[in-house]
C-alpha cells in the first residue's frame, strides 16, 4: 500500500440538549468517508442525533507530566467554592 | 531515565492501580504494561474481525429473512468491535497496518474457536449461544480492566453482545421444537461446540503463564477457571431447557460446593489447534491475507481520490 489512511476522531450528540461526546476512533481517506463509517460503527443503535470528525493530528493534547503545574493550583482555592463563606443559618435563599 | 527513576515511577504506577485509578494512553507506563496490553487487544481484535468468517458463510443460506437480517447484523457488529479494539490498541502506539501484519504472519493469535467450521445451520445457533456466550463472561470482566481505552471499548461491545446470545439460542429453540430431525441438528452442533467452548477460557490456572501478572493490573479479574466454571454453571440449565444433553459423561451437580463437576477437557486438542493444526486455520488466514491484499487498490484508489480532491480545494482557494 503507498498511503496509509488517517486517523480521526468521532464526537457524538446522543440527543439535543446534550454535547457532543468523543466516541472514538476510526480511519478514513477524507471527512466524508470519516462521517459515514462514523454513523456505521457508531450509531448503529440510534446512539446519536449529530456526529463530528476531526482528524486526530489537529488535536492538542496536554501531557500527563504537566498535571501537576496545570491542575494543583486549583486545590488550594477553595475560596471558588460557595461552602468557603461562613453565614448564618437563618439566612435563606442563598 | 536512571534504573531509579523508573523504578519510583513504577512503584507509583502499582499504586494507582491498586487504587483502581484508569490509565490512560498519555500516561507513564512500564514498557511490559504496554506490550501486555498491546498483545491482549489485538488478539481480541484480531478474534471479532476472523470470527466474521463461519458465520459469514450462513448469510446467504439462513432459512428465512428474520434469521438473514439478524445475522447480517450480528457480523456487522463483530466488524465494529473489531474496530474499537484495534482504536484502543492503536492508542498504545502500534499501527493498524502493523497488527494487521502479525494476524497475518501468525506472530499474533486469534481466538481458537474460529478454527472450528460451522457445517449446519445449527451451528450458527450454536456459536451465538455458547460462543458469544464464553465471550461476554470474559468480556463483562474486562468492563472494569485498568486501562481506560480497552475498559471502554469494552463496556461497548458488552452492550451490543447480548443480542448476539439470545439470537443464538433462539435459533436452537426453534430447531429443538421442530421436527426429530432438526433437533438432532441442534444436538449435533452442541456435541461438536460444547468443548471448544470450555477451551474458550484458555489454559488452567496453573498452567496459564499470564494470569498472575494480568490480575495484578487488573487485565484480569477472576482467572481462566474461575470463569470457565461460570460458565458452565449457567449454561447447563440452558441446555436443559432446550432439551438437548451435554456431550459430557461426567457432568453432574455437586450439592456442597453447589457447582457442576465437569470431565477433563482435551487439552492436546487445545494446543494443536492454538499452534495451527485446527480443522480451519489455514483457510481462516487465506481469507483475511486475500482480503487484504485483494482490497488494496480500493484502498489506494480511494486515498488518491481524497488526496485529488484536496488539491482542487487548496487551488480553489489561492
Amino acid at each position: 500500500m503507498k498511503k496509509n489512511w488517517p486517523l480521526w476522531e468521532v464526537f457524538v450528540r446522543s440527543k439535543n440538549g446534550l454535547e457532543h461526546r468523543h466516541f472514538g476512533s476510526l480511519h478514513a481517506t477524507d471527512a466524508e468517508m470519516a462521517l459515514e463509517n462514523a454513523r456505521d460503527v457508531y450509531t448503529r443503535r440510534n446512539e446519536g442525533v449529530s456526529i463530528w470528525v476531526v482528524e486526530s493530528k489537529h488535536i492538542t493534547a496536554s501531557n500527563p507530566q504537566d498535571n501537576g503545574e496545570l491542575f494543583e493550583p486549583a486545590q488550594d482555592k477553595i475560596y471558588r467554592h460557595p461552602t468557603f463563606y461562613e453565614l448564618p443559618d437563618e439566612l435563606k435563599h442563598m | 531515565m536512571s534504573e531509579k527513576e523508573v523504578k519510583n515511577l513504577e512503584a507509583i504506577f502499582e499504586t494507582r492501580i491498586a487504587r483502581d485509578e484508569k490509565i490512560e494512553p498519555k500516561d507513564w507506563m512500564p514498557e511490559k504494561y504496554r506490550q501486555t496490553h498491546i498483545r491482549q487487544i489485538s488478539q481480541h481484535a484480531h478474534s471479532e474481525v476472523v470470527g466474521m468468517l463461519p458465520e459469514g458463510n450462513w448469510i446467504t443460506r439462513a432459512p428465512s429473512l428474520r434469521r438473514k437480517v439478524a445475522l447480517l447484523a450480528k457480523v456487522q457488529d463483530e466488524g465494529g468491535h473489531g474496530l474499537y479494539l484495534y482504536s484502543a490498541a492503536e492508542t498504545l502506539g502500534i499501527s493498524r497496518e502493523e497488527m494487521y501484519e502479525q494476524l497475518h504472519t501468525g506472530k499474533a493469535k486469534y481466538s481458537s474457536i474460529f478454527n472450528y467450521p460451522a457445517i449446519t445451520w445449527a451451528d450458527i445457533g450454536a456459536i451465538g449461544w455458547l460462543v458469544d456466550g464464553a465471550a461476554i463472561i470474559n468480556q463483562v470482566a474486562l468492563c472494569n480492566t485498568s486501562f481506560g481505552p480497552y475498559a471502554r471499548a469494552m463496556v461497548r461491545i458488552c452492550k451490543e453482545e447480548s443480542f448476539h446470545q439470545r439470537q443464538g439460542y433462539e435459533i436452537l429453540l426453534t430447531l429443538c421444537n421442530g421436527t426429530p430431525e432438526q433437533k438432532a441438528m441442534a444436538q449435533d452442533a452442541l456435541n461438536r461446540w460444547w468443548w471448544p467452548s470450555l477451551m474458550m477460557f484458555g489454559p488452567r490456572d496453573a498452567e496459564s503463564p499470564h494470569t498472575e501478572q494480568s490480575m495484578k493490573w487488573k487485565l484480569k479479574r477472576k482467572t481462566n477457571d474461575e470463569l470457565r466454571q461460570q460458565f458452565i454453571d449457567q449454561t447447563v440449565p440452558q441446555a436443559e431447557i432446550l432439551g438437548i444433553t451435554i456431550p459430557d459423561p461426567d457432568l453432574k451437580w455437586n450439592d456442597t460446593l453447589k457447582k457442576y463437576d465437569f470431565g477433563e477437557i482435551d487439552w492436546d486438542e487445545f494446543w494443536q489447534v492454538v499452534k495451527g493444526h485446527g480443522p480451519c486455520n489455514k483457510e481462516r488466514m487465506n481469507a483475511r491475507v486475500s482480503a487484504w491484499e485483494n482490497g488494496a487498490w480500493v484502498r489506494d484508489a480511494a486515498m488518491a481520490y481524497a488526496e485529488k480532491q484536496e488539491k482542487k480545494k487548496v487551488a480553489k482557494a489561492s
